[in-house]
C-alpha cells in the first residue's frame, strides 16, 4: 500500500508555485496516447496475413472478425467510463492516469502474446476488454482536474485534452506502419513487434502524464479570477451528486444531445472515403478521397478545441445550437452539392460537419460542470459517455442500411447518399429540441454542506 | 526565490510542451501532406 501511496489523492495536490499550465500537456499525455484506437485498422490487413504473409492463407483471420475487436473496444469504453467514474473521481487524476496506463500497455503486450500464438480471442481481451477499460478511465481522467484549475476557461481546458484524443491517430498510424516496416521480413508481417514497442512507448508516455499531474489546494483560484457575481441560470454554483444526475431530465436531454450530434457525424466519418467517390465518379479518385479523409480529421481535432473554446464565451447550450442549426443546413446542402457537381462545397460541409462532431465531444464535460457543478463532474461524464458508445452503433448503421436499401430499389449510386443526409438533418432537429428543453437543474437535487456523501471526497 | 519558481516552471512548461506537442506537430504535418493530395 506504502509503494502506491504517492498514487492518492491527497500526493497529487500542487504545491504553491506549481504553474496550471502543466496539467494540459499531462491531460495530453494520455489522450494522444488512447487516441491511437482511431488509428487501430492500420493493423487490419497486416493481420489477415498473418499466417499467408503475402496474401491470406487458410487459417487466417477475416477482416469481419478483425472488426470485432475496435467495436469491443468502444464498448467497454463507454461501460468502463460509466461504472469507474465515481471511483476516478475520489482516487483522483494520478491513480486513474496510472492505472490507464498499466491498462493500456497490458492490452497492448497481451494482443502481441495473442497474434505471436495466433489467439483471436486473446486479442479480444487484450485489446478488446482490457484496452477498452483503458480508453474509458483514461479519457474520464483528466477532465474534472483541467476543469478545476481553469474555472475561467473550462471550455478551452477540456478541448485541449480532448483535441488530444482526436490527434492520437495522427501520431499512431505512421508510426504503426513505420514499425512494421521494420520488423516485416518474407516470412514475418512484424505486428507483434510492433503491439510490444507501441506498449512500451505508450505505457512511458502515460506514466510521464501521471507524474506531473496536480490537483489543486482547496480554495485555489486562479490569480485576478473572481468568480462572476451575477452568472447564467445554467451554471450552477452547487454540486450535484452523479447517481442523483442520471435521475434529473437534464442528463438525459443531455446524453441525447451527444448522441444525435455523435450519431450525425459518426455515419459520414466512417463513409466519408466511399461517398465522395461515389457522388462525384471520376472527380474523386481514390487517392483524393484518402486526402479528403486526412483532412476531416485535422478538421475533428481541430473543432475540438475551437469550438470548445467557443463555449467559454457563448456558453455551452449555444454552441450546441450552432453544431445542430448549422449542421443542419450543411446536411441539407450535402445533396445539393452533388447534384450540382460542386467539390468544393462538398468538401466544405463535410469539413465543417466533422468539426462540430469533435466540438460535440469537447464541450460536453463543460456542459454538465454547468449543469452538475464540478465535484463529480468526471464520473457524470463517464455516466454520459454511454451516449457515444450507443451513437456508435446507430450511426454506420443507419448510413450503411440505407445506402443498401436505396441501391436495392434502384436508386443511382450518386444519389444513394441523398436520404442519409435528410434523416442526419432531422436527427439535428431532435437535438435542437432536445437542448432547447436543458433548464437548470432542480435544487433539490444540489448537495448540502451536511450532505453524508461529501465525507471522504475531496474537495479539491 | 520568486524568479528561481519561475524559471524552473518556465522549464517545466517548455519540457512538458514539448514533450507533447513535437509528436503531435509531426503527426498534423504528415496528415496535412495526406490531405494535399486531395487538390492535386
Amino acid at each position: 500500500m506504502g509503494f502506491f501511496s504517492f498514487l492518492d489523492r491527497e500526493h497529487t495536490v500542487a504545491k504553491p508555485g506549481y504553474s496550471r499550465w502543466l496539467v494540459p500537456p499531462a491531460a495530453l499525455c494520455v489522450h494522444l496516447c488512447i487516441g491511437q484506437a482511431y488509428a487501430l485498422s492500420v493493423f487490419n490487413l497486416p493481420m489477415t496475413k498473418l499466417i499467408g504473409i503475402t496474401q491470406s492463407a487458410p487459417g487466417d483471420w477475416k477482416l469481419t472478425e478483425l472488426g470485432w475487436i475496435f467495436s469491443l473496444a468502444m464498448l467497454f469504453l463507454g461501460s468502463s467510463a460509466a461504472v469507474f467514474g465515481r471511483w476516478v473521481e475520489e482516487g483522483g487524476p494520478r491513480r486513474a492516469m496510472f492505472t490507464a496506463g498499466c491498462l493500456w500497455a497490458g492490452g497492448f503486450l497481451l494482443s502481441a502474446f495473442g497474434v505471436y500464438i495466433h489467439n483471436l480471442w486473446l486479442i479480444y481481451l487484450g485489446y478488446g476488454v482490457i484496452g477498452g477499460c483503458a480508453l474509458g478511465i483514461g479519457y474520464i481522467s483528466p477532465v474534472s482536474t483541467l476543469i478545476k484549475w481553469f474555472p475561467d476557461r473550462p471550455g478551452m481546458a477540456t478541448g485541449m485534452a480532448i483535441m488530444g484524443f482526436g490527434g492520437g491517430a495522427f501520431i499512431a498510424s505512421p508510426l504503426s506502419v513505420w514499425l512494421m516496416s521494420k520488423f516485416n521480413t518474407p516470412t514475418h508481417v512484424g505486428v507483434m513487434e510492433t503491439f510490444v514497442i507501441m506498449g512500451a512507448i505508450y505505457f512511458c508516455f502515460m506514466m510521464v502524464g501521471a507524474a506531473i499531474v496536480r490537483v489543486p489546494a482547496p480554495g485555489w483560484k486562479p490569480e485576478g479570477y473572481t468568480p462572476p457575481v451575477t452568472s447564467s441560470k445554467l451554471i450552477s454554483k452547487n454540486d450535484v451528486y452523479v447517481y442523483d444526475a442520471v435521475k434529473t431530465p437534464q442528463f438525459w436531454l443531455i446524453w441525447w444531445v451527444l448522441c444525435l450530434n455523435v450519431t450525425a457525424g459518426i455515419g459520414v466519418l466512417g463513409q466519408a472515403s466511399a461517398m465522395s467517390q461515389e457522388m462525384f465518379p471520376g472527380v474523386i479518385t481514390p487517392v483524393a478521397a484518402s486526402g479528403l479523409v486526412g483532412l476531416m480529421s485535422l478538421f475533428n481535432m481541430g473543432g475540438r478545441f475551437a469550438w470548445a473554446s467557443v463555449s467559454d464565451f457563448i456558453g455551452r447550450k449555444n454552441t450546441y445550437f450552432c453544431f445542430f442549426v448549422i449542421g443542419f443546413v450543411l446536411y441539407i446542402t450535402v445533396p445539393h452539392a452533388g447534384a450540382i457537381g460542386s467539390v468544393a462545397l462538398f468538401v466544405f460541409c463535410f469539413c465543417i460537419i466533422i468539426s462540430m462532431y469533435g466540438g460535440g465531444f469537447s464541450t460536453v464535460p463543460a456542459y454538465l460542470k454547468d449543469m452538475f457543478g464540478v465535484r463529480y463532474v468526471g464520473a457524470i461524464h463517464g455516466l454520459l459517455l454511454t451516449a457515444w458508445s450507443a451513437a456508435g452503433i446507430f450511426g454506420p448503421v443507419i448510413v450503411n442500411y440505407l445506402r443498401e436499401y436505396n441501391i436495392t430499389h434502384g436508386v443511382p449510386k450518386a444519389q444513394a447518399y441523398n436520404n442519409t443526409m435528410y434523416i442526419m438533418a432531422g436527427l439535428l432537429v431532435i437535438g435542437f429540441i432536445c437542448n432547447f428543453f436543458v433548464k437548470a437543474v432542480h435544487e433539490r437535487y444540489h448537495m448540502k454542506a451536511n450532505d453524508p456523501r461529501l465525507a471522504g471526497t475531496a474537495k479539491a | 526565490m520568486a524568479n528561481q519558481t519561475e524559471s524552473s516552471n518556465g522549464l517545466k512548461l517548455f519540457l512538458a510542451w514539448s514533450f507533447v506537442g513535437i509528436p503531435l506537430v509531426l503527426g498534423v504535418y504528415n496528415t496535412l501532406l495526406n490531405a494535399m493530395k486531395l487538390f492535386h
